[in-house]
């Protein structure tokens, strides 16, 4: 025992320096060739910067709503609800965001809505909605926005990620880039 | 075919393409044979040795190796404590964090030493970027831990007898430079240019489209994300772990960082076949693994992909799976393939909330975690394997009327004996844990009310989980748990310091004393282990000690759930 402890300590500092030290520079020095320097990716629109992987709150009637958030959308606190599958809590909550959801757009059917509209995401932060969750909010933002559902549509069309190389995972929409286009054309 | 299930064949099937090459330059390092990158790490080598007053020529025996593991990590222990307590004060720490309570800390430190990753705290909020920092280094020399005294089991594996076993410290250095860290580098720069943070700046303050004010925290992330995927520790960088978009951006980095859980586990099979020159015995080893990892992992993927039997009842479209905790950009599919590879390894990081998921996936998990030996975490999980091997070999000996051996090498009484207390070990952290936390809870619910985030059988789950997931060295949580209680902390932490080090010094024990044993070449009579008819009997073996040790609690959990629920 008492043979090891001075390489363990020599050992450890050698491992603090190597790793903290130069592995953690080397990465940040290689991160200044990134897009976003590291610091995260954004979008300057109409003098605002975003961050466009971070996902934002959106409830007014002219913007596409993002996903049910647990933390509200805190990007400094982020999580989930964890609530379990049978947690009776959870199933009111869903429900009465399905009530609300058909109140605020009545042309849609209940069956229509996807459940990733209804549920909190696992960050509280997803970024993202399906196509589908898009598709059904077109007809109150036109009605809200004063911009026809055409042209939504084309927009909706226009932002759909497909999946990677067409073949892997799923498609989905970013609400931002989708909503700070919808701003674009409010203002024109 | 669904995109989706076309996602989790591809990552399969790339980490196999990696493994099997990576498996060969592992065996060539822990053989100190040539390799095309000794021009760069020779010398680097060379300069860790010199500068920690190591010789690394200087042979140890079984006991040598589990004295030196054990004091390095214990002065790891000390550091991280020290830490923890003081990041208030100490630099890098732009958002001005505070230092972590006493049972925290114990808590975290055990966690990160062991390779285990637990967190009761949220990164964000509860660590500075010097917390962050160090808990890194622990992610890489806890996976150089395992994966070292894993080559010193595959050394005392060889067809002959001795008591010399190799440096330890030689084979830590070798596994820290020329396995983890070019790969973790590799890693880090992929998730960098995909936009995960990497900076010492502190939060950025913006104006949302809707005119909300959003703080987002940074911090040197991508070098932090890369090694606790790649090391089987799988602690995040932020709360919710590889759920947040920082940490995982797209479906793109979701493959790598899945890669990276299986990648060292499934290369050190592979390794082991190298090393020892018995590929036929890799391969057993790699069939049963695989064999219990698809029995965990195809119904988990189609519960999952179903979706929520109670939400379906409110008639909405369920066309994405079970979203609750989940992220559009993963999916479900990617979601459950993900959380069964972070459980059967022991990475525990996760891309989804598992206390949300369907009730049979949440008992895959926990069964994962329970058998802990497939694939397993980097190092140990072969190391529990070779457990049940040995177990396999005694009942086999019996079956056939002959003296049980393994590789040359006679099986005897006492091995026999380490292993069963080493097997049972598991269940006992996990069953007595539970027993106990649920004994305080039922015993008095109003002044425990805060543990549970769910009523009923999910309620119970969580502690199940919780202590399964500390047993097996895991991380991962049913993260409702209220679990930042001094009972939480000093409970869990007990438990993982014991479900770490036991299950390294009963193995290399056994592998050490038959190491010294006189080798008996092989004979018409030996029992073959390299055939698929003994790889069913270690499975058997698995299926009896691991998983029935478990049924009646997971009954009173997931089971009950799941047929309240469907």
């Amino acid at each position: 025992m008492k043979n090891n402890i001075i390489p363990a300590i020599r050992l450890t500092l050698v491992c603090l320096v190597f790793f903290c030290g130069f592995y953690t520079m080397a990465v940040w020095a290689v991160a200044q060739l990134a897009p976003g320097q590291g610091k995260g990716i954004t979008v300057s629109e109409n003098g605002k910067i975003h961050h466009i992987n971070v996902g934002q709150s959106f409830t007014n009637d002219e913007y596409f709503w993002s996903r049910p958030s647990a933390v509200d959308y805190d990007a400094a606190g982020s999580g989930g609800s964890n609530y379990g599958p049978t947690n009776p809590d959870h199933l009111s909550e869903v429900e009465e965001r399905i009530t609300y959801f058909l109140e605020k757009n009545p042309e849609v059917d209940r069956s229509e809505i996807p459940s990733d509209l209804v549920t909190a995401s696992g960050s509280g932060l997803d970024p993202h909605i399906s196509v589908q969750a898009a598709k059904i909010q077109v007809n109150r933002i036109a009605n809200a926005a004063g911009i026809s559902a055409d042209e939504l549509n084309r927009l909706v069309e226009k932002h759909t990620e497909k999946p990677l190389l067409g073949l892997f995972g799923t498609e989905r929409i970013n609400v931002l880039k989708l909503n700070l286009e919808v701003e674009k054309s409010i203002r024109n | 075919m669904n995109s989706e299930l076309l996602g989790v064949f591809l990552m399969y099937a790339t980490v196999l393409a990696l493994a099997i090459p990576l498996g060969r330059y592992i065996g060539k390092v822990f053989n100190y044979e040539s390799t095309w990158l000794d021009k760069l790490f020779n010398p680097l080598d060379r300069l860790f040795f010199k500068l920690s007053g190591i010789d690394p020529d200087f042979e140890m025996n079984w006991k040598q190796h589990l004295m030196t593991l054990l004091t390095i990590n214990a002065f790891w222990f000390v550091i991280s404590l020290f830490v923890l307590t003081n990041m208030s004060w100490l630099p890098l720490n732009p958002d001005g964090n505070p230092s972590m309570s006493w049972d925290l800390a114990f808590n975290t430190s055990v966690s990160f030493v062991s390779n285990t990753n637990l967190q009761h705290y949220s990164g964000e909020t509860g660590l500075s970027y010097a917390g962050q920092l160090i808990l890194m280094l622990w992610q890489f020399i806890s996976a150089a831990t395992g994966i070292a005294i894993c080559a010193v089991v595959f050394n005392a594996m060889k067809a002959r007898s001795t008591e010399k076993l190799g440096n330890f410290y030689s084979y830590f250095v070798r596994t820290c430079t020329r396995v983890l860290l070019p790969i973790a580098f590799i890693g880090a720069l992929i998730l960098v240019f995909n936009g995960t943070p990497m900076t010492f700046e502190g939060k950025d303050t913006i104006t949302t489209l809707e005119g909300a004010e959003q703080s987002i925290s940074r911090g040197p992330a991508a070098a932090f994300i890369s090694i606790k995927q790649l090391g089987t520790n799988g602690g995040g960088y932020y709360g919710p772990n590889s759920t947040n978009p920082m940490e995982n951006p797209n479906y793109l980095t979701n493959i790598l960082e899945t890669v990276f859980i299986f990648l060292i586990p499934i290369a050190l099979v592979f390794a082991m076949g190298y090393v020892l020159q018995r590929e036929k015995l890799a391969l057993m080893i790699y069939g049963v693994m695989t064999a219990g990892f698809l029995c965990l992992v195809i119904p988990s993927i189609y519960f999952e992909m179903n979706g929520n039997p109670a939400i379906a009842e409110m008639g909405i479209s369920q066309e994405m799976g079970s979203m609750e905790g989940k992220e559009v950009r993963f999916g479900s599919a990617a979601s459950a393939y993900w959380a069964i590879n972070t459980t059967s390894t022991s990475n525990g990081s996760v891309n989804a909330m598992h206390d949300s998921m369907t009730p049979l996936t949440g008992m895959f998990a926990m069964l994962g975690m329970m058998i802990n030996s497939f694939y397993g975490g980097v190092g140990v999980g072969f190391i529990n394997f070779y457990v049940f091997i040995i177990l396999a070999v005694f009942i086999g000996g019996l079956m056939v009327g002959r003296t049980p051996e393994f590789l040359g090498k006679k099986v005897e009484a006492r091995e026999v004996k380490i292993a069963m207390i080493i097997a049972l070990l598991h269940p006992l952290m996990i069953l007595g844990g539970t027993a106990l936390a649920s004994y305080l809870y039922s015993g008095n619910p109003e002044a425990y009310a805060s543990w549970l985030n769910n009523p009923g059988f999910h309620g119970f789950s969580e502690f199940l989980y919780e202590f399964s997931s500390a047993a097996a060295n895991n991380g991962s949580g049913f993260e409702g748990l209220g679990d930042n209680t001094p009972f939480w902390n000093v409970a869990t932490g007990l438990v993982m310091l014991l479900s770490r080090y036991l299950p390294i010094i009963g193995p290399v024990a056994i592998a050490g004393i038959l190491a010294s044993k006189k080798y008996i070449p092989e004979s018409a009579g030996t029992l073959k282990t390299d055939t698929s008819t003994f790889g069913i009997l270690v499975f058997a073996v698995i299926g009896v000690v691991a998983a029935l040790a478990f049924f009646p609690a997971l009954t009173l959990g997931p089971l009950a759930e799941y047929f309240s629920l469907y």
